[in-house]
């Protein structure tokens, strides 16, 4: 296999982009090779989204996930080693739209509740996912960067190489 | 802590798009110089040489400070990194779980065609 074929088989792998629109929203995009009611599937449905939701990369144990979907349903994430000390992530399903758009408040940080909104666009039996997320203030969106990344094992290595290739750049 | 918006990401990359303001930012990773060092260096009028570190300074790439009557000019990539590295963090986020949903996906897919082809039988 030459050169050419290797950097085609390379971009070929849907590229997850993150956008900040504004100093309390960003926006997360990537496209999925299948249905829009599949992908739409796998959020909604508990045993499925606890298949993916919790990378092993994050290093973190999803104890439990309880997702009740419909308008003004509740859900709840609950992650850690120790019962006696959960950490848990809660709200509301504000919008369930199948298969098109899925909106959530996130309580966890009380008055900073952000809302999320995803939307499902099928074209040509691929879906382009758009997660949207809101948060009330700069400062939350600024402090949800760090927080819920710094679980990621690989993000300084990561960084690392970001900050080698922009001293590179410059 | 960080203050990023994409408009300002529009900054940083259009000031990078000049030579002269590229060579700027190479001669400020040598040494700090002032506005006046830098227009002799770069063969410019001291408004022009302002305008450049002015576009510079805006996108955050270089940070100004007047002491006197001299203005020193210095890199000031750092929040540059900062952008960049919030950015990378929350995108490693989603990516590793869009990886693992690809897999859920891919096996629903499969799965149903499974299903299609007993109900065809």
């Amino acid at each position: 296999m030459d050169a050419g074929k290797d950097s085609e088989q390379t971009s070929m792998k849907n590229r997850t982009a993150v956008e900040r629109k504004s100093d309390r929203e960003v926006v997360v995009t990537r496209t999925f090779d299948a249905p829009a009611r599949i992908v739409f599937e796998a959020w909604t449905r508990p045993e499925l989204f606890r298949q993916w939701w919790v990378p092993k990369s994050m290093g973190m144990v999803l104890r439990s996930c309880e997702l009740d979907v419909r308008v003004g349903g509740r859900y709840r994430l609950v992650f850690g080693d120790d019962p006696a000390n959960p950490i848990e992530f809660f709200g509301r399903y504000l919008e369930v739209t199948p298969p098109s758009r899925l909106v959530w408040t996130n309580e966890e940080s009380g008055a900073d509740a952000s809302v999320t909104t995803v939307t499902f666009e099928e074209k040509d039996g691929k879906t382009l996912l758009v997660l949207h997320e809101l948060y009330p203030s700069k400062e939350a969106l600024d402090a949800a960067g760090t927080g819920a990344a710094d679980a990621l094992v690989e993000t300084f290595e990561q960084l690392d190489e970001l900050l080698v290739t922009l001293d590179a750049t410059v | 802590m960080v203050q990023l918006s994409i408009a300002r990401l529009d900054a940083s990359f259009a000031a990078l798009s000049d030579a002269t303001r590229r060579g700027i930012l190479e001669r400020l990773g040598i040494a700090d110089a002032s506005i006046t060092d830098l227009a002799e260096k770069f063969r410019m009028t001291l408004t022009g040489m302002k305008k450049h570190v002015g576009v510079l300074e805006q996108a955050g790439l270089v940070t100004t400070e007047k002491v006197g009557r001299v203005r020193t000019c210095r890199l000031g990539l750092r929040r540059l990194e900062e952008e960049a590295a919030w950015i990378e963090r929350y995108r490693r986020v989603w990516d590793a779980r869009f990886d693992e949903l690809d897999k859920v996906v891919e096996e629903l897919q499969q799965k149903e065609k499974a299903d299609g082809r007993r109900k065809r039988q």
